[in-house]
């Protein structure tokens, strides 16, 4: 079929032709970079945290009347009330282990240092996230030990936070020992977690920080266990389960715990959750973004088709005795069906032009305001396929309407 | 005329249902997801205490190692005890408080009621009058009662509540981590946002206000343990003490400063703090010291989630993809009348006349998608309830002058769209038109 009688009469709805380009292009542009984003949402929501996330549980409470201070008599005090707690959970039904574990991948809650390979050397080589807990610390959390040993009983210390205390050995993820000793011989070395120096006996594959936040995006996978039981008026645990019993273990831990001892918080909030709650907790705002993009992108789709439904519809009103004239000098229906649908891929052509290169400015200004990374050219091109696709979409409806113009329309006047 | 235009209009949108429906929706849609991502937006990005945040100020001072500092270059947005008690001890502003954030365990004394730990912050007594913080009963404590460390405390309404039942419970006793403390007053719901008086430990935002406040010098000597700390070194002594005396930051601190003069004064003041500190040994790196008002420091400080402003440049583009679409429906549909536009004009309706007309029409679709987009926001705001954490999701509150944006954009948004349409339509030739029918 010949386009240049199709030009030719797009001439004469300049206006409605541009409307067209125009919302196809921008409806491209927001669509690619929105998806972009979604997808790099999902990508970050579904990375792996190194731990066996089923059958896991966390514990978090603090004793309201716990001893204050800091002198040792009260941090003895502290770690005695901690270990009667493990003691207590140890003891339950279908809980496989139980472990002394500050923090849990996801959390939020965080301690960190800067890691260095000399105690004077001026910048830290990175950082990295603190795991204190004790030796059943590794085997709970369900972490893969790729290199050396998990810590022994007799390595685990306790204290408080504001301890200033060297621990001498640390478990480190795979990640802190490729960035510290590239050449990969970390086992054994000695590295100094801000000033204090610990020797590196395990490497464990793989353990995300507690935190999300984008601060710590360049180091996710940074983390560092130490053998220390924390003391202070909080203290949390971290529990493995048979398989399917989460629930009943929690409804027990509840009830040990506070037969124990009343005093204490222990909210349904935050005080006992599986890792899964967790996890739907910490990524609630990535999924909420993906799922409010992902809104907005089907609105968008919608809205373009149904602008492209209508202006084509009312091209076609406009052009009944047109086309009754074609037909009665020959056309066939399909003629009239492909003339429409090769109309909208003009249009819907020129407007993903404009919109690939509308989206690649879009792409840039997120780059350089909001630290994106670079969208892959296969999005542009998935979204120039999805536009002609819906054009061809939206336009069948009134194209086939067109085509059933019957002839005699050309010989009636209006 | 208007009467008479407004029923044109109505039989015109009658006759083309679909056409009608189709602008509508798309109007309701775009204005919708406009709104309920700029409530959230305009929530974040807010002023939290517009009467008087050009009047307080967030003194920093980069106090470590050049490598030690942020990429950015800025100073950190917290004080080390020693500057932030120096700061106090000069007292060179209007009014200023240290802060820093505390949570300790609170045993009520009503009966049935639950001990548990209560967020809040230790402050100055002069806190309460630099923020204006509203209070329902009592008021805050005196200097008199800082400089002795007093145990006195200022509840929140929720908590009064949990306490007290909600009485006027100034002058009673409540027991705060095993002590004592002494009543004096009980605020209103105070939670602005962002929680500039914080934005070190809280990031920004927080569901739900603070629940109590304390003398600063009290809780320092109560030893009540703090919120974020943020340290280059680590202290060289354990404990509360070692914090204490280490460079690390763990405490805010706000100032009014009532003119230029006094914030140049101020400025002056800090500069010669810290070059002080510099000679000393104390701090390190070049000088980097700032002075910025609230809003100046809060832009510093980015606490608008990028997320938020993503959000609402895509919802803003919906918009924009809308009302282009209009644009395009609008000329479909007024271009389709061009005969009865061609026998009102013969019949002597200047151009005018057919512009109002049009415009008319316009603005009544307009009002029914504004009407949609209000139902539309409406659920726009359940969406974010449910899928964003609740930090954010309690920003989006649907008020009056949010609905009556909403209904404003949507009719100027249509009557924009309908003026190239009724242009082009005004532009009909009457002859023409009679002619070929």
């Amino acid at each position: 079929m010949a386009i240049h009688p199709i030009i030719r009469a797009l001439r004469r709805h300049k206006a409605g032709v541009l409307l067209i380009v125009l919302q196809i292009a921008l409806t491209l542009a927001i669509v690619c970079n929105a998806i972009f984003i979604v997808a790099q949402r999902i990508a970050r929501v579904e990375r792996p945290t190194g731990a066996q996330e089923a059958g896991l549980i966390r514990i978090s409470q603090t004793w309201l009347d716990a001893p204050e201070g800091d002198g040792t008599a009260t941090v003895e005090a502290l770690d005695a009330l901690q270990r009667t707690d493990l003691a207590t959970l140890r003891q339950l039904p279908d809980v496989l282990d139980v472990a002394a574990s500050d923090s849990m991948p996801l959390q939020g809650a965080i301690w960190s240092a800067d890691l260095r390979l000399k105690p004077d050397q001026r910048h830290a080589s990175t950082q990295a996230a603190l795991y204190y807990g004790d030796e059943h610390m590794l085997p709970t959390l369900g972490l893969r030990l790729i290199a050396g040993r998990n810590f022994t009983a007799s390595e685990i210390d306790h204290h408080t936070i504001r301890s200033t205390q060297a621990a001498p050995v640390v478990i480190v993820t795979k990640a802190v020992a490729d960035s510290m000793f590239p050449s990969g011989d970390a086992l054994g070395k000695t590295i100094y977690l801000d000033v204090r120096p610990s020797t590196i006996v395990g490497i464990v594959e793989r353990l995300q920080t507690p935190t999300v936040a984008p601060w710590g995006n360049r180091w996710a996978y940074n983390s560092i266990l130490l053998p220390v039981r924390l003391d202070g008026s909080s203290a949390s645990y971290a529990l493995r389960v048979r398989p399917g019993r989460a629930r009943a273990v929690m409804r027990a831990a509840r009830a040990a715990l506070f037969a124990l001892n009343p005093v204490r918080e222990m909210p349904d909030t935050w005080g006992i959750q599986t890792m899964q709650q967790i996890r739907s907790k910490a990524y609630r705002g990535d999924r909420g973004t993906a799922i409010l993009l992902g809104t907005v992108c089907v609105i968008l789709l919608c809205v373009t088709a149904a602008g492209i439904v209508g202006l084509t519809s009312f091209w076609v009103d406009q052009r009944r005795r047109q086309i009754g004239i074609r037909r009665a000098l020959g056309a066939r229906r399909i003629d009239i069906l492909h003339y429409f649908q090769i109309e909208n891929l003009l249009i819907a052509g020129a407007g993903v032009v404009l919109g690939v290169l509308l989206a690649a400015v879009i792409s840039f200004w997120l780059m350089t305001h909001y630290a994106m990374p670079r969208m892959p050219l296969s999005y542009l091109l998935a979204g120039v396929l999805v536009m002609l696709g819906l054009g061809q979409l939206a336009v069948f409806v009134p194209a086939r309407r067109a085509s059933n113009v019957p002839p005699v329309v050309a010989t009636r006047s209006v | 005329m208007f009467g008479y235009y407004l029923d044109l209009a109505l039989r015109s949108l009658k006759r083309s249902r679909g056409l009608t429906a189709l602008m509508v929706l798309s109007i309701g849609l775009g204005v919708a997801s406009c709104m309920t991502t700029l409530a959230v937006f305009r929530a974040a990005s807010g002023d939290p205490i517009p009467w008087k945040s050009s009047r307080l100020f967030v003194p920093q001072m980069g106090i470590w190692q050049e490598s030690a500092r942020n990429a950015d270059g800025e100073p950190l947005d917290a004080l080390t005890y020693t500057d932030a008690m120096a700061l106090m001890r000069d007292h060179r502003a209007a009014r200023q408080s240290a802060i820093y954030a505390i949570a300790p365990a609170v045993f009520p004394a009503r009966s049935g009621q639950h001990p548990s730990t209560v967020g809040g912050y230790a402050v100055y007594g002069e806190f309460f009058r630099m923020l204006d913080v509203p209070f329902l009963y009592g008021q805050g404590w005196t200097s008199q009662e800082d400089a002795a460390a007093a145990p006195v405390v200022v509840l929140s309404r929720a908590l009064n509540l949990k306490a007290f039942g909600g009485i006027d419970s100034v002058g009673r006793m409540l027991d705060v981590s095993g002590h004592d403390y002494r009543v004096v007053g009980v605020t209103d719901d105070w939670n602005p946002q962002p929680v500039f008086y914080d934005v070190f430990g809280s990031g920004g935002f927080t569901p739900e206000g603070p629940g109590l406040f304390m003398p600063f010098t009290r809780a320092i000597a109560a030893k009540l343990s703090n919120g974020r700390t943020a340290c280059d070194k680590e202290p060289t002594q354990p404990g509360f003490a070692g914090l204490k005396q280490s460079d690390c930051v763990w405490i805010t601190f706000v100032a009014q400063l009532d003119s230029a003069a006094a914030a140049r004064a101020y400025r002056r003041y800090l500069d010669d703090y810290a070059g002080e500190q510099r000679r000393a040994g104390r701090f390190g790196g070049k000088p980097n010291n700032r002075l910025r008002d609230l809003p100046a420091f809060l832009d510093a400080e980015h606490v608008v989630p990028g997320d938020t402003k993503v959000m609402l440049l895509v919802a803003l583009g919906l918009l924009v993809v809308c009302l282009v679409n209009t644009v395009g429906l609008l000329l479909a549909k007024f271009l389709r009348r061009s005969a009865e536009i061609g026998v009102r004009r013969a019949l002597g309706a200047p151009r005018g006349a057919i512009h109002a007309q049009f415009l008319t029409e316009a603005g009544v679709i307009g009002l029914a998608g504004g009407t949609l987009g209000l139902g539309l926001t409406w659920l726009g705001m359940i969406e974010i309830r449910l899928v964003l954490p609740p930090r954010l999701a309690a920003l989006a509150q649907l008020d009056g002058s949010l609905l009556l944006a909403t209904m404003a954009t949507a009719v100027l948004c249509t009557v924009l769209a309908g003026l190239y349409p009724s242009f082009r339509a005004a532009r009909v030739q009457p002859a023409w038109q009679l002619k070929s029918s």
